[in-house]
């Protein structure tokens, strides 16, 4: 479904990427593990058209996408939920949902405000609270429900569990199950090991712009030297 | 003044608030989503005024539905125009760092100016009062023109249109989005480019309708485009950057005051008469400070969060390689032996450019390593080319003497102003420059007694062994030749490192122990200092000093001169300096439309060389050869 070979990524000067590969399989979750910095969030900004790529391949249901703008590669059908949330403040939660809509597209769950609220019961006993008033768990929650407003087949979350209270990072892996049942596949990058595992099919571990594993879930999971090499503080 | 002409002062005020609201809420809302800060939007409010004024003409005057017709076609004349612009210049440009942003609008404003003067001449145009509203409506003795009334109402009824479509429309969230977040918004997939589009087109029909509102009251003249940016911007700032309801009461509290100060007329004040109605010129940027330095986001503005990543890291600054050196030699060798062979044209023209080239430099210290931008800098400029000559003239003090303290006046009201300046920072602070040295001029322009009003001073003639153009050549060589080495060394100096560390990353600065805002404030004065010099040494080679050496375009100008050489390389204010000042020499002596030409020049070499002239080529140079430039 998603594919990326041999991107390389610079900062001004800095090297950030250097030959990063990745795959994601349709209705399977991948997930790219790394440390602070080691750049994950910028694979998934170059995949999503934020930052551009100096080199490499990227494709997306058999297209090339690298070089396209943003918001044509959101209209092919693939979401981006970053990092920072990045909700709009000034706006409601119905609001910002709003923001997000696109046309229901073949083969994606299809998704409306109240079918999100089923999801998400939280943000649907606050349609019009503006964004800036929200927890951070709520607003995590909201970004998630405004990129699937797009419809997409496939979505990249940016370390959905950063700075969340245990209890919600619980709720986020039940979602993250879910959107899988729903026939989602999804690309995340965690720094989280034990959340990882709760949700990924397969994981791919960068250091310094470099990949340095892939394989299974369950694999790394038996591999305690790749762990203790990579992940571990 | 009567309880009746308080309230027709305020039913005038109210009427004046419509057109004022409209320009500022298509400003506010353009940089709101396009972060461009649109210098041509006065301009789109003239064209406004002169399309309703043809269009009136054509449809004949005698015509009510002629009349409201021309009005609204005047309006969508120029959102037409609008989209042109968006699609053409400003689409290619949004990358590009935001000065050069509005100094491809400032040269938008050239172009427009010469293709009304050449479509409409240079006389006033009077337009007719709309038909079936010519009469008043008696108010407590006195008459409000039915016409007034009409606005009265237009204003709200079109702040209420506007938070309408931006509040109960797919369209208005998008808006509002994209103000806040335009990349996040182009991630969930839509469209910036008609995002941005529309809105512009949008912004352009309310100036454009709120220039064709005035046909009744005010005649379409060629001035209007600076006297109008000046206003909406002061109107945008005071109402706080993207609020539209903000705007309007903004439009509402200027507009009143403008009115009151006509209305009150003179007042005594302490035995001295004092006209309030001149106070006009200088109210809205006295109100502007206020606001700036009480509510730096405007009234009902938010504070905006400092972004996590203020984008791209600005070019390194390095000393100057042995090659630049003797580049730099090499051009000044010519400069000395140069008066042997040139005719005095060359020469006067040479000592211009020295000016400038001082100018600018003074402004590039300011704006390339001390990260603030001024929009204001000709007030320097002004206060040391009058206060050269008022010393000389009004002091009696020696010529020598009068131009060695210029830069002290230049640095006093660097030093005052600069205490209110260094407080804000980036858009804001660029207003607050511009607000004072609106405030300047003003005051110089009508305080006849001692600065001669709008007159100016003549008569103001260097020492008798600098009468020879081949001596005060030399004199400026020297002056501005060693000032521009001095601002090279401030640069490379511990001081300069601190100002660009402030400007780099202000919290970062702030928590090693720099008091960034003392370091602002010193350079500010520092500037001011050296503009001064540049404006002692203008007077004294000119004669005569008038208001216009301080006014915006001035300001203008320097700012022209830096961006096009590049606003992170040290050569580049002196090569845009010489560029500009030779160019606008060179193209008014060839053709009466030398502002559309100035203009296309500029717009051109924006597209054609985003960073500037200098920039340009050094980033085509070899490391080696282009440190230091």
């Amino acid at each position: 479904m998603l594919r990326v070979a041999g991107l390389h990524a610079y900062y001004g000067q800095a090297h950030i990427l250097s030959d990063v590969s990745l795959e994601g399989n349709a209705g399977e979750v991948v997930v790219l593990l790394g440390r602070n910095g080691a750049g994950k969030s910028t694979t998934l900004k170059s995949i999503i058209g934020l930052v551009r790529p100096a080199q490499g391949e990227i494709t997306f249901e058999g297209r090339r996408i690298d070089g396209l703008s943003a918001h044509r590669i959101a209209r092919l059908g693939l979401g981006y939920v970053p990092e920072e949330r990045r909700i709009f403040t000034d706006l409601t939660v119905m609001e910002n949902l709003e923001v997000g809509r696109q046309p229901s597209r073949a083969g994606a769950p299809a998704w409306s405000p109240d079918r999100l609220f089923r999801l998400f019961p939280n943000l649907g006993e606050m349609r019009n609270r503006p964004g800036g008033r929200m927890s951070g768990g709520e607003q995590q929650m909201l970004t998630i429900a405004r990129t699937l407003m797009g419809n997409p087949r496939c979505i990249l979350l940016d370390e959905p569990s950063e700075g969340l209270a245990p209890v919600i990072v619980e709720q986020m892996a039940a979602t993250i199950r879910e959107l899988k049942q729903e026939g989602l596949s999804v690309v995340l990058s965690e720094q989280n090991l034990h959340f990882a595992a709760s949700v990924a099919d397969r994981a791919t571990i960068i250091e310094k712009g470099r990949i340095r594993y892939t394989g299974s879930m369950a694999e790394l999971q038996a591999n305690d030297a790749i762990r203790a090499q990579y992940l571990t503080v | 003044m009567s309880f009746s002409a308080i309230v027709i002062q305020f039913l005038n005020g109210l009427a004046g608030t419509s057109s004022l609201f409209l320009v500022a809420a298509g400003l506010s809302l353009i940089f709101g989503v396009s972060r461009i800060v649109n210098f041509a939007h006065g301009s789109f409010y003239m064209v406004g005024i002169y399309l309703a004024y043809s269009l009136i003409e054509y449809f004949g005057r005698g015509s009510a539905l002629g009349f409201w017709g021309a009005i609204l076609l005047a309006g969508l004349g120029v959102g037409l125009i609008g989209i042109v612009v968006e699609l053409v210049l400003l689409r290619r440009i949004y990358q590009a760092p935001e000065l050069f942003q509005l100094l491809a609008t400032f040269g938008l404003v050239l172009v427009i100016k010469d293709v009304a003067l050449w479509i409409w001449g240079a006389e006033e145009l009077f337009g007719p009062r709309a038909p079936g509203l010519r009469g008043g409506i008696e108010i407590m003795g006195r008459t409000l023109p039915e016409y007034d009334a009409i606005l009265i109402v237009i204003g709200p009824v079109i702040l209420g249109l506007l938070w309408l479509l931006l509040t109960r429309t797919r369209w208005g969230t998008l808006v509002r989005a994209a103000t806040q977040d335009r990349e996040m918004v182009g991630a969930l997939g839509v469209n910036q480019a008609w995002l941005f589009t529309s809105v512009f087109a949008l912004g352009a029909f309310l100036a454009g309708l709120g220039g064709a509102l005035q046909i009744p009251r005010e005649p379409a003249n060629l001035l209007l485009d600076v006297t109008v940016i000046g206003d909406a911007f002061v109107v945008v700032v005071v109402g706080g950057m993207g609020s539209i309801p903000g705007a309007f009461l903004a439009a509402f509290i200027i507009s009143q005051i403008k009115a009151f100060c006509i209305g009150i007329g003179t007042v005594e004040v302490f035995g001295a008469s004092f006209a309030m109605s001149k106070f006009t010129l200088v109210a809205e940027f006295v109100v502007m400070a206020i606001v700036l330095v009480v509510r730096p986001w405007g009234l009902l503005g938010r504070p905006q969060a400092m972004p996590r990543h203020a984008g791209a890291a600005e070019e390194r600054i390095s000393l100057a390689s042995r090659p630049l050196s003797m580049a730099a030699f090499a051009v000044l060798a010519i400069l000395i032996v140069l008066p042997a062979t040139a005719d005095t044209y060359t020469l006067v023209l040479l000592v211009d450019i020295f000016v400038f080239a001082l100018f600018a430099a003074s402004l590039h210290l300011m704006m390339g390593p001390g990260g603030m931008v001024s929009f204001g800098h000709a007030a320097y400029f002004g206060l040391g080319a009058y206060g050269a000559g008022l010393l000389l003239l009004k002091a009696g003090l020696p010529m020598e003497l009068a131009l060695a303290l210029s830069p002290l006046v230049g640095a006093l009201g660097a030093l005052i102003f600069g205490w209110f300046v260094v407080r804000l920072s980036g858009v804001y602070l660029a207003m607050l420059t511009l607000a004072f040295a609106q405030i300047t001029w003003a005051s110089v322009y009508q305080w006849d007694e001692f600065t001669g009003g709008s007159n100016g001073i003549v008569g103001v003639w260097p020492a008798e062994w600098l009468t020879s153009k081949t001596v005060f050549y030399f004199m400026t060589l020297l002056l501005c030749g060693a000032s521009l080495w001095l601002i090279r060394r401030i640069i490379h100096a511990p001081f300069g490192y601190t100002l660009r560390a402030g400007r780099d990353s202000p919290l970062r600065a702030d928590s090693i122990g720099i008091d960034l805002r003392r370091h602002q404030w010193i350079a500010f004065t520092i500037v001011g200092a050296f503009a001064g010099l540049a404006g002692g040494i203008f007077a004294f080679s000119k004669g005569s000093i008038s208001p216009e050496g301080l006014a915006i375009p001035r300001s203008v100008d320097g700012l022209v001169m830096v961006l096009l050489g590049g606003v992170q390389t040290l050569t580049g204010p002196v090569v845009g300096a010489a560029v500009f000042t030779w160019l606008q020499d060179e193209v008014a002596r060839q053709t009466e439309y030398w502002r559309a030409l100035l203009g296309l020049t500029i717009i051109g070499l924006v597209l054609a060389f985003p960073q500037g002239i200098v920039g340009f080529v050094k980033a085509r140079l070899p490391a080696r050869l282009g440190g230091g430039l």
